[in-house]
Parts: structure tokens; sequence; C-alpha cells
């Protein structure tokens, strides 16, 4: 499967959100989550479940003005 | 001081977290400003990359409430996803809400700025609106549930100061019980005085301490200078008037 996280095509067998960030070595990172641009809460990424062609994105605390 | 939301913060001075040379500028700017509020983003992360963890950790240990932007949103959907993320991100109902209009002015797109300040305050967000000085625009944003209002002094990193103090007077006379913080454009601490004396409740600033030659020494500047505003409005100020009037008395001046 094809996703799209953060911009950038990736292969994966993820079948869920939570199974991707395992992958990705991000399951207890502090980070947020959406799916094709909906908010998925920490709590729905084990029952997220992700198609061909998502688009991911994961964000953490930054500096902001 | 202010209150925001109900909670209450001992500073008038609320300061960004972007663009200091380094983090240990950033803590010491920080403890000189005595700032009560950080503001925050949240950013995509490469690949293996931790540096959000760092940076919460030292966000943490500033001991200052936090403020997460929605920063470089342009649309009504974008602005609510990022909060939304931000709220778990930071466990904070707290939202500077950001929907820029314009991409040379940074200005806040008005139209998306109600309907996405709508849908927050529906959601239980407390938003905190990046807005202009427009009064029916700010009234429009109170109708929908804001409870704080953040007009610009002058466009993002500008360093102009107010640039429409009538609009800002307006502002304050209007909404006499809604807290008002100058967002943005602020580039020296006088502009920050004066916006105190007109009455405003806080005013928020980043890039004038971080871009400054010594940020530390220019986050003290702002903490004086709001001070210094505070007790000048608490003061009642004097009318200014046209014409001179001396202040040596008249009387009693000798004749030569």
């Amino acid at each position: 499967m094809r996703l799209v996280v953060n911009g950038e095509t990736l292969e994966t067998d993820a079948k869920t959100l939570e199974d991707l960030l395992t992958e990705m070595g991000k399951a207890t990172a502090k980070v947020a989550t959406s799916v094709n641009e909906t908010f998925v809460p920490k709590t729905a990424r084990p029952t997220k479940t992700l198609d061909d062609g998502d688009r991911i994105e994961i964000v953490a605390p930054r500096q902001g003005g | 001081m202010p209150t925001f939301y109900g909670k209450d913060i001992a500073s008038r001075l609320m300061l960004g977290t972007a663009q200091y040379p380094s983090p240990a500028i950033l803590a010491d700017a920080f403890r000189q400003s005595q700032a009560g509020i950080a503001t925050v983003s949240v950013r995509r992360e490469a690949g293996g990359e931790q540096a959000g963890q760092d940076f919460w950790q030292l966000i943490q240990d500033l001991g200052v409430a936090v403020l997460p932007n929605t920063a470089g949103c342009h649309s009504v959907r974008e602005a609510v996803t990022t909060a939304q993320m931000a709220r778990e991100l930071f466990d904070t109902n707290w939202i500077k809400l950001e929907v820029i209009g314009h991409a040379d002015t940074l200005q806040p797109d008005p139209f998306g700025l109600v309907e996405a300040a709508a849908q927050l305050s529906e959601d239980g967000f407390e938003v905190f609106p990046y807005c202009t000085e427009d009064l029916v625009l700010c009234e429009k944003l109170v109708e929908v549930g804001c409870r704080v209002l953040m007009p610009w002094g002058a466009p993002i990193g500008t360093g102009l100061g107010l640039n429409n103090i009538y609009g800002l007077r307006t502002l304050r006379a209007h909404f006499p019980d809604i807290p008002l913080v100058v967002d943005a454009g602020l580039g020296v601490p006088s502009q920050a005085a004066h916006a105190i004396e007109l009455g405003y409740d806080a005013v928020l600033l980043n890039t004038a301490v971080a871009k400054a030659g010594d940020p530390v020494a220019m986050a003290k500047g702002f903490a004086l200078a709001v001070e210094a505003g505070a007790l000048a409005a608490a003061a009642d100020p004097m009318e200014p008037r046209d014409m001179a009037a001396p202040s040596t008395p008249v009387l009693g001046k000798a004749f030569l």
C-alpha cells in the first residue's frame, strides 16, 4: 500500500494508523495525527484503518510565535 | 493583570518561542521577560527526529502557560485540524487562532477567522483570535464565542508598532470587559508601553525579542515597558492639548 506521510510517499504494510506509527518508531512519541486532513485522536489510532493513497500528517511540538 | 478564560496571568507580556539564536537564549529571554504565556506551534518532524520532545521539555521547564497557534494556516479546515492536533499535543483548550488571508501581509482572513472561531468555540476551545482592529469583525468574533481579542499592531514581523491607534482605541471603548491583546507588529518596548497605556491588557510578540542583537536584554526592556504602561494607564493620564500651557507658575515672576 502506498501512503503519503508528511508529504512524502511511503510503501507500507501498516493496516492501521497505530501500525504506521509503530513502524516509524513513533508509537510512544509526543505527536498528533491527521488522516486526509481530519484529526485522528491518539485513542482512535488503533482502529483507524488506512487505505491506499491516504494522506497522513504526523506533527510534534515546535517553536511558534 | 489579565485574566484569560478564567485563568489569571501574572504578566502583561506574552512571548513567542521561535527564531532565538539558541534554546539557552530562549530560556534566558523568557526569564528576563517575566512573560506568563509562551506561544508554540505544531510542525512535521522528519524521520527519527526527536526535536519536538526536547523543545517541549524546555517549554515545560519555563513554568509558563502554553498557547498553541495555528500559524501558517490559510483555510478554515486547516486551522481547525491544526487546533485539534495542538489540543491533544499540549493538553490545553487554548488556541491562538490564525487564518491567514494574504501571503504578503500575513493579515488575517476575517471571513475564515469567524467561521473557524465558531467551529472551535462550539468544540470546546478557548479561542484567542489573531485579528485586525476592525470593530465589526471583532463583534462577530465575540458573537461566536471569543472572550479574548488579539488585534494586530502591524503585520507580523515588521516591527512597525501600532499602525492604527484610532482603531485600537475604538476596540477598547467598545469591549470594556473583553481582554484585549496587541498581537504582532511590535518592534521596540516603547510600542508595547503605548499599547498598555491605551488600556490593552497585554501584548504578544516574538520577533522583536528573538531577532534583537541581544534578545535577553530586549526581553527585559519589554518587561519594564509593559509595567510602565500599566502604571501610566492606572494613573489617569492627562488629556493632550494643542496649545502650550506653562507648567511653571506665572504669578510671582520677577518684573524685569
